[in-house]
């Protein structure tokens, strides 16, 4: 593979892959906070 | 008599003797380490082991680096092995609170446009012609992420080994320098002064446990041939969040963690033997590592300009420059910056979240680089 391929290659899959695989983080992490919500913990706490 | 005599003598100028020119080039530059670590409060925790063991290494005769010598056998056990970078990690893990940013997971993105940088300065380390490998080891700079630098470098360009720690750890230390301009060119006094209210405590225990399994789950599949990395920062992690082994946390947090930086840092300092490290390509590869957080810098702001739209107005862009991984430095830049243009504005722990952020990103891109690599056959 040329300079110029890996490169671009590089670029686009190792940038898009980072970029794509911190959204699913986001995506998670979103949907742990819900399954798991703070408040509930505190009232499970209290009771 | 006379003979032994004289000999004896040379014994005691024969380092002088042995002296090369670009030895007390590098003592210099060890002593500037030094003085930055300090006296200037850069980094004192790697400045002063690697400034020490750049002058150690530059003693004609002493051997240390040569089969036998002490920092050859700290480099070959802790570096060669990639066992220092990943030791570390356990103890960033360790110590990084992640809840700022599970607050607003969203931020995670700038995290991730805060890695551009890395792919932006391989592609110019590849126009200017080093080879694929070499490439990676550059791009890797704009982790900003010294361990992650150091195990990427010590794989793959083990002879760019001290060029790559000294620009990662020297212009991290150097990022309440390099960002503030690039914060003033990329956005509008208003943008800067936009108020982004107080973060709330909305984050379980759970979720706080759960997050360094999953991380290192979806990643580590994602991305294998990072784990290493991706597994140790978030082992660190769940020891502290779970906090049901205090002693293993607290010893990762201090005597680990100390005890491994002393020893990476000299043997860092012992890859900057004159005759290998001062050549026209160390200073390409500075130069290149200066513009790999430049463009950090310039995406994370872009990325949180393109945030702020997309939220009508709720981001402030500037905690984009905190996408980087320079923890928690460039989060107390964007909090200083912030304030200069209004005084009742803390972005402090927004910026924490996209900091940290920039630490699971510089991981992931390392992670994802290394294995678009094994995938293409490069490694």
């Amino acid at each position: 593979m040329n300079n110029w391929e890996f490169g671009i290659t590089m670029l686009v899959v190792g940038m898009g892959g980072t970029l794509l695989t911190l959204w699913i983080f986001s995506l998670l992490m979103s949907a742990l906070k819900k399954i798991f919500p703070y408040q509930e913990e505190q009232i499970d706490k209290v009771q | 008599m006379l003979e032994a005599i004289t000999g004896g003598m040379y014994g005691l100028i024969a380092g002088f003797v042995h002296l090369h020119w670009s030895n007390p080039i590098m003592i210099a530059i060890g002593c500037l380490l030094l003085y930055l670590g300090i006296k200037k409060g850069f980094e004192p925790l790697l400045l002063v082991p690697i400034g020490f063991g750049a002058i150690l290494v530059n003693i004609p005769l002493a051997g240390l680096m040569e089969e036998g010598g002490f920092l050859k056998i700290i480099y070959d056990a802790g570096v060669l092995t990639e066992l220092f970078p990943l030791l570390i990690f356990v103890g960033i893990g360790a110590m990084t609170d992640f809840g700022p940013l599970l607050e607003n997971p969203k931020i995670f993105l700038l995290g991730a446009a805060g890695q551009f940088g890395i792919f932006l300065t391989l592609a110019l380390a590849l126009i200017l012609g080093f080879d694929q490998k070499d490439a990676v080891a550059i791009g890797i700079i704009g982790a900003c992420d010294g361990p992650t630098a150091i195990y990427v470098t010590s794989q793959y360009a083990p002879h760019l080994l001290g060029a790559v720690s000294v620009a990662a750890y020297s212009y991290m230390s150097l990022v309440p320098v390099i960002q503030p301009p690039i914060m003033k060119v990329l956005t509008s006094k208003e943008e800067r002064m936009i108020n982004m209210g107080a973060v709330k405590q909305s984050v379980s225990k759970t979720t706080k446990m759960l997050f360094p399994i999953i991380v290192t789950l979806v990643g580590g599949i994602i991305a294998p041939k990072g784990l290493p990395l991706l597994g140790t920062i978030m082992l660190g992690n769940l020891m502290k969040e779970s906090e049901a082994v205090p002693r293993l946390t607290n010893a990762s947090q201090n005597e680990i963690a100390n005890i491994v930086t002393l020893l990476l840092g000299i043997s860092i300092g012992a890859t900057m033997d004159g005759r290998v490290f001062l050549k026209v390509q160390t200073l390409i590869v500075l130069a290149l590592g200066f513009l790999a957080i430049c463009f950090d810098t310039a995406c994370g702001i872009l990325f949180g300009k393109l945030m702020k739209v997309l939220t009508g107005g709720k981001v402030n862009p500037l905690i984009g420059a905190a996408g980087i991984s320079a923890y928690p430095m460039s989060a107390r830049v964007v909090q200083r910056e912030g304030q200069k243009y209004n005084p009742k504005n803390y972005l402090l722990m927004h910026a924490m979240g996209a900091n940290t952020g920039g630490q699971v990103g510089s991981v992931m891109a390392a992670a994802v680089m290394l294995s678009v690599l094994k995938a293409l056959g490069i490694i």
